[in-house]
């Protein structure tokens, strides 16, 4: 075990984690912490844009820019929040700018921008163009420029290292964070950072669900870590669904295709969201789309011999219009489907995509112990916290944003706090867990394997928690939960090695999403209402006298070891908008 | 233990449009394994499957690690070729797992994986990348400006931001410079990424570091190595025309002009 000691340390370097960085290094000696090389973060998966009230081809205004993250979210948001969200877009997609991200331009030579479901001109009058974007390869243009100016600042990285546990030291009856643990995937050492602040960006948890756009790789270690060291998780129920994910696989091809003039077709040929949404039509909210896709293919207008998906039809585009805006999505198509987007129509279906709930934050990304108690030293931003600017639905391009706003103020938050504040002591033997739980598989022999548990929990949460939910499904869906946590203790892992041990790693992640599928499915039996992306098929209907607040849980360990999950609720901020009913 | 068999039904999709019906066919990866834990050599191993042909080199990778042999190592995340992480020679040739069907490989034959050449293997299919992105980190990969910051955007015609597009589509996989013969017999050659990375700041007019990257490159492991092979040009899952920018390159180091 070796012992390394800095200021701020980081976790994660995705579009989050490097942002912070940029600002920390400027200001602490900081360590980045990450599990893959900073450029293969998936970030750089996003495809359709940023959201930022520029003005620079209509008119627009950040006023407006809120009020559609708060509609999007169907009034879960907490409002100050959004309101900083918005503000702030301008000068975050400024900064990239200046950092020498290449946007798309106008004639004129500023900075272009393209429309976006759900962001509106005057509180829902009109579409309005606000996404500023690089081609269909916004998110790789956001990381490589942000991993581009960590080169310049000489950000100091940790490569391939998984950070495992996180270091908590109760100081004069004050929960303080003290560091984290972390495994070196090269060598099969466990290193213990101390440090003054620690900062998760470790993104996404998709990795639970079958069909998803998320990478391998979004297992959710951030979250989970912090929960098991008794913190809560909040708004974990609300999870959104893309409508449009290539059938079966998951790969997402951006909104932006419907933005172009892409429509929705059933097995009849029919445009269906005509029926469902008459007047946004393709371009409704993603959950909507989502739902609708579904409901047809449940009442059997689903295409294919097992009718289980329906189709994104290109073909009335010209080539021309698709080879310059959608080069990247065009080319999944050809690659992964071996179908010709210009003469044939994509199946598709809606894909697990984004995670709204996380890590409680406040807006300096302080992570919270409870509804309002701040953990010193310890902050979270980007797609792994729950600031709230999403509340049940994020808004395409909120969150390329949320990680550029959010990443620079906790990276400031936190820097500016290590450089006052004091290390707080380790725990005794603070390795312990972690050095336990590679023991422990390392040398297991049971008769479970990691791949047949991790296929169980991806269909049952496909089945059960997905875009139509009732009791009875989320109830299946924590029994076979409980069954395969159960089943998990017996895992055993075929690679004994130190060296490069993937196999044990994939074994840590599983367990790290069996934790989170079950807060997600218990957070959602408690919810008896339908709100963004959660659809409750026996509660239809949004319940603002019951549900118009914040979930929080926490895990429970009785005396006798047993594991349980506690709910608590927490208030909405709300500032200027009453909560509407959500009409698109 | 689930086989590669029994996965079969329920996975046999429903011919689509664009699609031959095509069956489960039985295929031989042979894949080059090193571990030094177990041994100082290297050696080929065989693994036969029962898979789509529709599937992804990268879907057959996970068949063997997740069901024949856990110890099977390579990278890899976003398994749709945006991430960088599974460059790997398939056949000879260097590609991305996740971007490579099955069927376009001659499945008939054993198609052969191992790691890309040039850079260390450590285990398996993973190499240390290090070098690699030490090279990218020397041509100064970032925006250089002088002069006070303008208070809004800087701004760019839409010609010049379309001088550089191309050379912006990498997401250093590494697949060019670890089929460059010339990186093969010399590892201090910067290597064709390196080059596309410095080529996308020397062409992009808000930049003000051109000449001190064309110093970098104009040194003896530079630019002048590269033998115009166009084995990186082939070799760039992202269609980018890597010889081009070298040549550019080139060209802007003789005439100074950018
Ligand atoms: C296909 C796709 C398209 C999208 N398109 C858009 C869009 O157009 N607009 C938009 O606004 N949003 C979009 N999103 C959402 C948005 O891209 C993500 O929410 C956002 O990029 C997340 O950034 P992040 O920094 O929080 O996490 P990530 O970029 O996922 O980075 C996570 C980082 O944490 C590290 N990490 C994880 N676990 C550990 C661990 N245990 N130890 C150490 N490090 C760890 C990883 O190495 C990685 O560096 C899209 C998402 C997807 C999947
Ligand atoms: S130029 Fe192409 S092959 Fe080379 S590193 Fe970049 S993406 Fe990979
Ligand atoms: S896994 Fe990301 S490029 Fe292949």
């Amino acid at each position: 075990m070796k012992i390394h000691k800095y200021d701020t340390v980081i976790v994660g370097a995705g579009g989050a984690g490097m942002r912070a960085a940029i600002e920390a290094t400027k200001r602490s000696r900081t360590a980045v912490l990450t599990k893959l090389y900073p450029t293969r973060s998936h970030t750089g998966a996003a495809q359709g844009g940023m959201a930022a009230a520029l003005a620079n081809v209509e008119e627009d205004n950040w006023e407006w820019h809120t009020f559609d993250t708060v509609k999007g979210g169907d009034y879960l948001v907490d409002q100050d929040a959004a309101e900083i969200l918005a503000k702030e877009a301008i000068d975050s997609v400024l900064d990239l700018e200046k950092m020498g991200l290449p946007f798309n331009r106008t004639p004129d030579g500023t900075i272009d921008q393209r429309r976006f479901g759900g962001h509106s001109r005057n509180h829902g009058e009109a579409p309005v163009r606000r996404s500023c974007y690089a081609a269909d390869r916004t998110g790789h243009m956001i990381l490589q420029t942000l991993y581009q100016n960590c080169v310049k600042e000489g950000v100091e990285f940790f490569n391939e290292f998984y950070v495992l546990d996180q270091l908590i030291t109760e100081v004069d009856g004050v929960k303080k964070s003290a560091g984290v643990v972390a495994y070196e995937l090269a060598t099969g050492e466990i290193h213990v950072f101390q440090a003054k602040a620690v900062i998760y960006a470790s993104g996404g948890c998709g990795k639970f669900f079958k069909v998803t756009s998320n990478a391998h790789t979004l297992t959710g270690d951030g979250q989970a870590a912090v929960y098991r060291r008794g913190l809560p998780l909040e708004d974990m129920e609300f999870f959104q669904f893309h409508p449009t994910g290539i059938w079966r696989m998951g790969i997402l091809l951006t909104e932006g295709a419907r933005g172009e003039g892409g429509i929705l077709r059933n097995k009849d040929g029919e445009r269906f969201m005509e029926k469902y949404a008459p007047v946004m039509k393709d371009l409704a909210s993603r959950d909507v789309v989502s739902r609708s896709i579904y409901t047809e293919i449940r009442e059997g207008r689903g295409c294919g011999p097992e009718g289980d998906h329906v189709y994104l039809d290109l073909t009335h585009l010209p080539p021309e219009q698709l080879d310059a805006k959608l080069p990247d999505i065009t080319e999944f198509a050809r690659t992964y489907l071996g179908i010709e987007p210009y003469t044939d129509p994509i199946p598709i279906q809606p894909t697990a995509h984004y995670a709204m709930g996380g890590i409680p934050t406040n807006v300096e990304g302080e992570v919270l112990s409870d509804n309002t108690t701040v953990v010193p030293g310890l902050y979270a931003a980007g797609e792994v916290a729950c600031v709230s600017v999403h509340g049940a639905n994020r808004l395409g391009t909120n969150s390329l944003l949320d990680i550029n706003v959010f990443g620079r103020r906790a990276g400031i938050a936190a820097a500016e706090y290590s450089a006052t504040a004091d290390f707080v002591e380790l725990p005794e033997d603070p390795a312990k867990l972690v050095e336990e739980q590679v023991e422990r598989l390392r040398n297991a022999t049971g008769s479970e394997r990691v791949t047949e548990i991790r296929k169980e929990l991806q269909e049952t949460m496909d089945a059960n928690v997905m875009v139509f939910r009732t009791e009875q499904t989320i109830k299946t869906a924590v029994e076979k939960i409980g069954e395969l946590r159960e089943r998990y203790l017996n895992v055993s892992i075929q690679d004994k090695g130190k060296r490069f041990n993937t196999d044990l790693l994939e074994a840590i992640e599983l367990g790290n999403l069996l934790d989170l599928a079950e807060v997600m499915a218990v957070s959602a039996l408690a919810r008896k209402e339908s709100r963004g992306g959660h659809y409750r098929e026996d509660y239809p209907n949004r319940d603002d006298v019951n549900f118009m607040r914040h979930t929080m849980a926490y895990r429970e360990v009785g005396d006798d070891g047993t594991e349980s999950i506690r709910l608590d609720y927490k208030p909405v901020v709300q500032t200027r908008y009453q909560p509407m009913e959500r009409k698109y | 233990m689930a086989t590669p068999t029994l996965e079969k039904a329920d996975e046999a999709g429903a011919p689509e449009p664009g699609f031959a019906d095509s069956p489960y066919i039985t295929v031989t990866f042979r894949i080059r394994r090193f571990n030094p834990e177990v041994s100082e050599e290297a050696s080929w191993q065989d693994f036969q499957l029962e898979i789509d042909p529709k599937e992804r080199v990268l879907d057959a990778l996970h068949k063997i690690k997740w069901e024949l042999d856990g110890s099977l190592t390579f990278r890899r995340s976003c398994a749709h070729g945006i991430c960088g992480s599974d460059a790997m020679r398939i056949n000879g040739r260097n590609r991305l797992a996740c971007k490579t069907l099955i069927k376009d490989i001659n499945p008939e034959k054993p198609i052969t994986v191992e790691a890309i050449k040039g850079l260390t293997v450590m285990k398996d299919l993973v190499v240390d990348m290090e070098p690699f992105f030490q090279a990218y980190r020397d041509v100064m990969p970032f925006l250089i400006t002088t002069g006070n910051e303008p208070t809004r955007e800087r701004r760019q015609s839409a010609e010049d931001r379309e001088r550089f597009d191309d050379t912006t589509k990498c997401i250093l996989c590494a697949a060019c410079t670890s089929s460059c013969p010339v990186f093969w017999n010399d590892g201090q050659y910067f290597g064709p990424a390196a080059i596309v990375n410095a080529h996308r700041f020397i062409f992009d007019s808000r930049d003000e570091g051109g000449e001190q990257r064309l110093e970098i490159l104009n040194d003896k492991d530079g630019v002048w190595r590269c033998r115009t092979t166009f084995n990186c040009s082939e070799a760039c899952p992202r269609g980018i025309e890597v010889t081009k920018a070298i040549q550019e390159v080139k060209r802007a180091l003789i005439t100074r002009r950018f």
